[in-house]
């Protein structure tokens, strides 16, 4: 059964707080197209876990203050 | 928009009008004769290698310089998935033909059936692609 992924994230925000980085520049630290940093952002597209470590060695913060997963019952 | 998902337009939009235009002049020449009777072909060798023509000078034109070009693992998991989606069609026109042909159906219904087949194949994978790149990549 196909379904949305349930995984939000703080890319945006983080960009922002790490010196208004772009787009572009965070997609070439980790290897992939900028448009898939967009569908990311946007909660389109979930990245591999590699990719989702590297978000986070990116900002230098955990891997879950990047993205988030609801509680059972927030569902 | 990627450079994948140009070529994914691009395929859909030669897909489209090579048939459309292999269609249209073959009806064209009928003239109260059946179908299995007209000369077909030419024009389909033509339709196809145009279409093949058409495709490789629109991604030359739109590729822009190397590094736009550059594919990540996104790109290739909708290249897979979308490819995976538009080959039922291939199947379906091989099978119909290999059935046209045991029951000794005409070449031209055969040859037609398999062309219809990789033409709509080429359009629901293209169409599988760019829904992929436009909307929600699916999770199961």
């Amino acid at each position: 059964m196909v379904k949305p992924t349930r995984i939000t994230n703080s890319i945006r925000q983080l960009r922002f707080t790490h010196g208004e980085m772009t787009q572009a520049d965070l997609a070439d630290r980790i290897g992939v197209t900028r448009q898939t940093v967009i569908a990311i952002e946007q909660g389109r597209y979930s990245p591999s876990l590699e990719a989702a470590f590297q978000i986070a060695r990116v900002f230098g913060v955990p891997i879950d203050s990047v993205f988030h997963y609801p509680d059972p019952e927030e569902g | 928009m990627t450079h994948q998902e140009k070529r994914a337009w691009i395929m859909l939009v030669v897909t489209v009008l090579a048939y459309g235009t292999y269609a249209v002049l073959i009806l064209s020449r009928t003239h109260g004769r059946p179908l299995p009777q007209l000369p077909y072909a030419t024009t389909m060798l033509w339709s196809i290698g145009g279409a093949v023509l058409a495709s490789i000078v629109a991604d030359v034109a739109t590729g822009g310089p190397a590094r736009s070009r550059v594919t990540d693992v996104r790109d290739r998991q909708i290249g897979r998935l979308g490819d995976y989606i538009g080959q039922s069609f291939v199947v379906i026109g091989a099978v119909a033909a290999m059935l046209m042909a045991m029951a000794d159906w005409e070449r031209f219904w055969i040859a037609n059936v398999i062309y219809l087949g990789f033409a709509l194949s080429a359009v629901l994978g293209s169409v599988a692609k760019i829904g992929l790149y436009r909307g929600t990549f699916p999770q199961w």
